[in-house]
């Protein structure tokens, strides 16, 4: 080099732009004439859409038919006597939430004070909702406001326990919902009595928790270099893909039955619960052989070469990165696992949809069909879009994306 | 001489129909620093992988540490806990702590408890200077450091041999000299040592004995000396000639 720097150039902050509310509108919704329609066609068309909308749930809607029943699309038949088993898993549920978002996230959101301010206003508001009903959605609240604060002040401490809560939770659930024995502390309640979002929520739980590891024995075992393993894998995940959700659960009601022998009966909903099982893991063996194969040969070579065996391999280096990078495709799966689950209404299972169903037969709701329906849809949506929102979380918690 | 650490016999291997190695024959012996060198496409990096089996040699016999290697999932198991490996392109475990990075073998394959691996991961990242490394993950490290982690890892299984595939190949050139170090370090300590490897300063200040490869044979081996000054064949002064130019 010929020149030399004789003074060094000063390190400067990047410029800043002021904001103001004209000067976003101006750069974002006002930027040309063309912006300039565009943005008062179309927010005349939401307020349309919105003025419709309201207008039809405020005054011409008639919502008899989903107040008088809250109750079954809640929990179908289960009987009333046991209704504190499930507000029991609810607080449960409502202390997890808690836990996890003080241990993972540290920080209080608007989503989580709206969530929380829902009972109150419909306390406030006196919905058709008893008094025992708010009182317990209280008592969920108080839960999570305990969990959070208790996680945000030991979060290492807590990390772990939180886990565990989280993996018992969904055993727990199974247990409690059925109990056992013919009497005293937790009498059985057979599956034919559940119904409603109870059923749909366990049908989904179940779908998740046992596809998943099912569905990487699946994909692991399609990579296997051992030919019987492999295309029997192969043979399952490609049977049970060309085949629609549906004929199964036709085909665990109506064909299982001939091939058992006499007198042995399988509960209708494990039917159905093992169809969407075999159905979803088919699907879950595939997302995570993508997975699998984003993971570049170094890493298989490199834990090769300081010794670790097949498994350790697999349990330590391959299956954490590989899972990770498919999470949002997993939970999209999820999602779409809990939005199926209603199909078990068309063999004849109470779920969500079975129940609105059976509602909208009874005379006094005829033609009420907007309502029940436009209910059952917005409690769908709402748990599908918390999964949704809980996995962003996930995402960035645990840094997918960056290296 | 002590008795070899390394026996290599007639070793072939075939990709397909390319015959990529053609009957190699190698002798290491405890302490030994070898380089080998050559063209890409010669089969050195091959050659080198065949001593902890993550490539499988198809004709001779390679015998490591008194172990020969076969089929046996326990004698390749045996040999990988004594020989330990640094690649080219680094390959730590992007979801894994430096530290968790350097205990993993020690804590999984040699069962020690987790304290004293911490305890000579810590050691490790001492010696090969990044100790303050220990709890940020790869991605947030130069390539050099990765590198050098790299090479931790590697030595925490405390291997009686290590392996070098182009430890430098895939690294910016001011970060290259920081791991040279830390190898001649390793050489200077007694570690048997086995170098794939362009860096012919290093080679010429480290190595024992160098091999050069090409099509998958050994076309010429000898000391630092013998090789640099009084090569023997037209196809080493060539390759010499090529790379020493600049």
């Amino acid at each position: 080099m010929t020149t030399t720097l004789t003074s060094q150039k000063e390190i400067l902050p990047p410029p800043t732009e002021r904001f103001t509310i004209l000067g976003w509108l101006k750069k974002n919704l006002f930027g040309t004439w063309f912006d300039a329609i565009l943005t008062v066609v179309s927010g005349l068309f939401i307020i349309y859409v919105l003025y419709m909308g309201f207008r039809w749930i405020l005054t011409t809607a008639q919502w008899a038919a989903v107040t008088d029943n809250l109750q079954l699309y809640m929990k179908g038949q289960y009987p009333a006597s046991e209704d504190w088993r499930l507000w029991l898993l609810m607080y449960l549920f409502a202390l997890i939430i808690g836990l996890m978002w003080g241990v993972f996230l540290r920080r209080a959101e608007a989503v989580g004070w709206i969530l929380l301010a829902v009972p109150v206003i419909l306390a406030l508001w006196m919905v058709k909702l008893e008094r025992a009903a708010w009182l317990n959605l209280l008592i969920m609240d108080a839960a999570a406001i305990v969990g959070y604060f208790l996680g945000r002040r030991y979060p290492q401490r807590l990390q772990r326990p939180t886990i565990i809560l989280i993996l018992l939770y969904m055993p727990l659930v199974i247990l409690i919902v059925r109990g056992f024995g013919e009497s005293g502390f937790l009498p059985l309640v057979t599956t034919n009595l559940w119904g409603g979002l109870l059923l749909s929520l366990l049908l989904a739980i179940f779908g998740i928790v046992f596809s998943f590891p099912v569905g990487v024995l699946l994909a692991l075992g399609r990579q296997s270099r051992m030919p019987a393993i492999k295309t029997l894998c192969v043979v399952y995940i490609e049977i049970i893909r060309g085949v629609p959700l549906i004929t199964l659960l036709f085909m665990g009601q109506l064909m299982l039955p001939f091939f058992l022998p006499a007198g042995i009966t399988i509960d209708r909903v494990i039917r159905a619960a093992v169809a969407i099982i075999m159905f979803a893991a088919a699907y879950m063996a595939e997302n995570v052989r993508g997975g699998l194969q984003s993971i570049p040969k170094g890493q298989y070579e490199a834990a090769d070469a300081i010794g670790l065996n097949g498994v350790q391999k697999m349990v330590f280096i391959i299956l954490p990165q590989a899972l990770r990078a498919v999470i949002p495709v997993l939970v999209g799966q999820f999602i779409g696992l809990f939005k199926d689950t209603s199909l078990v209404a068309l063999v004849g299972l109470l779920d969500l949809l079975g129940i609105a169903r059976g509602i909208l037969a009874n005379p006094n709701y005829i033609g009420r069909q907007l309502e029940v329906f436009a209910f059952i849809a917005l409690i769908y949506w709402v748990f599908s879009y918390a999964m949704s929102y809980g996995s962003e979380r996930l995402e960035t918690a645990l840094g997918v994306g960056e290296r | 001489m002590s008795e070899p650490i390394i026996i290599c016999r007639d070793v072939h291997k075939w990709y397909g129909q390319f015959h990529a190695l053609r009957g190699i024959d190698m002798e290491v012996q405890k302490g030994e620093v070898v380089v080998i060198f050559g063209p890409s496409g010669s089969g050195k990096s091959t050659f080198i992988r065949c001593i902890n089996r993550l490539e499988e040699h198809q004709r001779g016999t390679i015998i490591v540490d008194g172990i020969e290697l076969s089929h046996d999932v326990r004698n390749i198991a045996a040999i990988r806990r004594e020989v330990g490996m640094v690649f080219q392109q680094f390959n730590l475990f992007p979801h894994l702590t430096v530290m968790q990075n350097i205990t993993l073998g020690p804590i999984y394959v040699r069962k020690w408890n987790k304290d004293k691996a911490e305890e000579i991961a810590m050691q490790l990242l001492e010696r090969v200077g990044i100790p303050e490394q220990a709890h940020k993950y790869p991605g947030q490290l130069s390539g050099g450091q990765q590198q050098r982690v790299a090479i931790a890892r590697a030595l925490a299984m405390q291997p009686k041999i290590m392996l070098f595939d182009e430890p430098t190949s895939a690294l910016d050139p001011e970060m290259i000299k920081e791991v040279l170090d830390v190898m001649e370090e390793l050489a200077e300590s007694g570690m048997t040592m086995m170098v794939v490897t362009h860096e012919m300063g290093f080679a010429r200040a480290v190595a024992d004995t160098m091999y050069f490869f090409d099509e998958g044979q050994v076309v010429e081996s000898g000391t630092p000396e013998q090789i640099f000054e009084h090569p023997q064949e037209d196809r080493t002064k060539l390759f010499l000639s090529q790379i020493l130019q600049h």
